[in-house]
């Protein structure tokens, strides 16, 4: 049997998401943006509300993510996502809005935005990308960072008695009434994905309902900057994020259902 | 004759907003502004036309509402002083690249830093010469009466449409705090048909996606796009410079100034007309486009031009840029919130200009 007799109508078990563009993605190989990208498009597809889907990028690594979502969408300046969003969404409460944003961008330069947007409650949608370090500038230091883990600016490993504990935003948002969903996820293996796009999904529907925020963390790698290989990284972040970054959701219809 | 009031002109601001049919407000309180946001709270806003109005965590926060929601092509605004302003410029920047329409009002004190709560107009180089970071302009219009205060948000949501620019009203602490009579124009609808071509809305299939952003990584992209910006503000300055002339026809002396200032030099004029001495009043009402033409014209006819700003000496760079050496121009400013009186500027236009 050749290929071409497998590739075939009745063979297909995957095919490109509808509303990705053929534009390369630029992240890294390896890299979980590029799934976390797949998913929240997947969810808007079969959700069928592209045309009623507002999208902010972030600064970071995705950036450019208007390049490969291929939805309206709004470039917002490091760290002013979530204002940029409210100001869309005060605008058009029917519409859906998102934002997607690095640990930089959403817990240290844009703490105040992230945390009075889920305080007011608004209806919008953030998806967080949690990979413990400044990816797109070359490896700095993030608010996430775990204690002694090493970057461009602690390369002698994160001292917390100088530079603080890693925060944990997901569970500091989860405290304010403002949020309806919070959940943590991983988009590292299958049974990751499955349940990180069910929890993209229930986000979405929390804004149909106007219920209040939803916010959704990815817990990531970035193999480039950590200097691992991909699979390296994967283990890595199973080994040491998930301890202190535990994946499950943690508010569910506007109660904790769990405390770290 | 539209409606009379005598209103402060934060108020005037506020209520001609509303009649603008301006979709949005998010701001943070400042003095001497807050009375805008007041106003539109004691209004109820949402009831009467509909307007959103959300008091954002900063000054940070209210501009990017503001990028997002103009993204969709809403008419919004914020309104701040100085330091605020300040906090405001990278998003104002932003706001220039993605080429959103918005109205930014500066009700300025006096600086730098915390300053004073007093009047000034020291943010004359911030407004006019790009405050953020990159080659951009914001259309700066400058009122001197709570009349203007309020027709002038009409005509800054026009132009800031017309251009897809930003569009700032700066105005002073005295002016926003002063009350006068005011007319207010006719309550315009608000826009809900309007230009789809840009705005995110959400994809329809009528249509490509759009995007909203200033990045350009590529140099020849950059380039361009700050080609294309540059020929909207040429575009500007050809079209849209507004001043007013007062008593220019046989002056032989002349004013420039603009906002609060120029108030107190059209007083000085009738003085020094009294003492038979021929002054005349140029007052900018646009910043930017400045008139630099039109005081270029003027330098062919007076001998000598006195500048009066309150602050250290800003505008009088532009006014010497226009007059280009021709003559002699001079400056005369008081700061920090304090105000000259008409007599004082007169005698400083006969000791620097006159005798000078
Ligand atoms: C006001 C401002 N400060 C700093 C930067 C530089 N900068 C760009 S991306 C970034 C960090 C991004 O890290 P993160 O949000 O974690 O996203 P990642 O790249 O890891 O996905 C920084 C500091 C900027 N663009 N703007
Ligand atoms: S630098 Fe890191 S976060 Fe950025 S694309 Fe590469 S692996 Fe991903």
């Amino acid at each position: 049997m050749e290929i071409k007799d497998i590739i075939k109508e009745e063979n297909l078990v995957y095919s490109k998401t509808k509303l990705l563009t053929d534009t390369t993605l630029t992240y890294c190989p390896g890299c979980g943006h590029g799934v976390a990208h797949r998913l929240l498009m997947e969810v808007i597809e079969e959700m069928n509300i592209r045309e009623d889907t507002i999208g902010i990028s972030p600064v970071g690594c995705s950036v450019f993510a208007y390049d490969f979502m291929d939805i309206d969408m709004a470039q917002a300046a490091h760290g002013r996502a979530p204002a940029v969003a409210t100001g869309i969404k005060r605008c058009w409460p029917d519409k859906f809005v998102f934002t997607y944003q690095g640990d930089g961008d959403l817990a240290a330069i844009g703490t105040a935005e992230t945390i009075h947007a889920c305080n007011r409650g608004e209806n919008f949608t953030i998806i967080f990308i949690n990979n413990g370090i400044y990816g797109m500038t070359g490896g700095q230091m993030a608010p996430t960072t775990l204690p002694g883990m090493k970057s461009s600016t602690t390369p002698f490993g994160r001292d917390v008695s100088l530079m603080g504990n890693p925060i944990k935003i997901t569970e500091l948002v989860a405290q304010l009434p403002g949020t309806y969903f919070v959940s943590r996820q991983a988009v590292h293996k299958p049974a990751n994905v499955r349940k990180a796009k069910k929890a993209i999904r229930t986000a979405f529907e929390v804004q149909q309902q106007k219920k209040g925020l939803s916010f959704v963390e990815i817990v990531s790698n970035c193999n480039s900057n950590w200097k691992m290989t991909p699979i390296q990284s994967n283990q890595w972040m199973e080994e040491n994020m998930f301890p202190y970054y535990p994946i499950g959701d943690i508010k569910i219809e506007g109660k904790l259902i769990k405390t770290n | 004759m539209g409606e009379l009031r005598l209103m402060k002109g934060n108020e005037a601001i506020a209520e001609a907003a509303i009649r603008a049919g301006c979709d949005a407000y998010f701001g943070y309180p400042i003095t001497p502004q807050s009375e805008i946001i007041e106003y539109l709270a004691a209004e109820e806003t949402h009831k009467r036309t509909g307007m959103v109005l959300l008091q954002a965590e900063s000054e940070i926060a209210a501009i990017n509402m503001v990028y997002g929601a103009a993204s969709t092509g809403k008419k919004v605004m914020t309104s701040s002083s100085s330091p605020g302003i300040s906090l405001k410029q990278e998003g104002i920047s932003y706001i220039a690249g993605a080429e959103l329409p918005c109205l930014i009002v500066n009700v300025v004190r006096g600086g730098p830093g915390l300053g004073t709560i007093q009047p000034s107009q020291a943010d004359y180089f911030q407004a006019t010469k790009g405050g953020g970071h990159g080659d951009y302009r914001l259309i700066v219009l400058a009122p001197a009466s709570v009349q203007e205060m309020s027709d002038f948000v009409k005509l800054a949501f026009d132009l800031a449409f017309k251009y897809r620019n930003p569009a700032m009203i700066l105005s002073d602490g005295m002016i926003g705090q002063m009350m006068e009579k005011v007319e207010l124009f006719d309550p315009v609808p608000r826009n809900t048909e309007f230009d789809q071509s840009w705005v995110i809305t959400g994809k329809t299939a009528d249509r490509e996606r759009n995007i909203i952003t200033s990045l350009h990584l590529e140099s020849a992209s950059m380039e361009k796009h700050n080609q294309e910006l540059q020929k909207k503000y040429i575009q500007m300055q050809e079209q849209e410079v507004r001043i007013e002339k007062i008593q220019c026809e046989d002056a032989e002396f002349l004013f420039v100034a603009y906002g609060s200032s120029a108030r107190i030099c059209q007083k000085a004029v009738d003085l020094a007309r009294a003492e038979g001495i021929k002054t005349g009043l140029l007052r900018p009402q646009t910043l930017f486009p400045f008139p630099t033409k039109e005081i270029e014209k003027m330098a062919g006819q007076v001998k000598g031009i006195l500048t009066v700003e309150l602050s250290m000496g800003q505008m009088v760079e532009d006014v010497r840029l226009a007059v280009n050496g021709k003559i002699k121009v001079e400056f005369y400013g008081r700061a920090g919130g304090m105000i000259p009186t008409p007599e004082e500027v007169l005698k400083a236009m006969k000791q620097k200009i006159i005798g000078g």
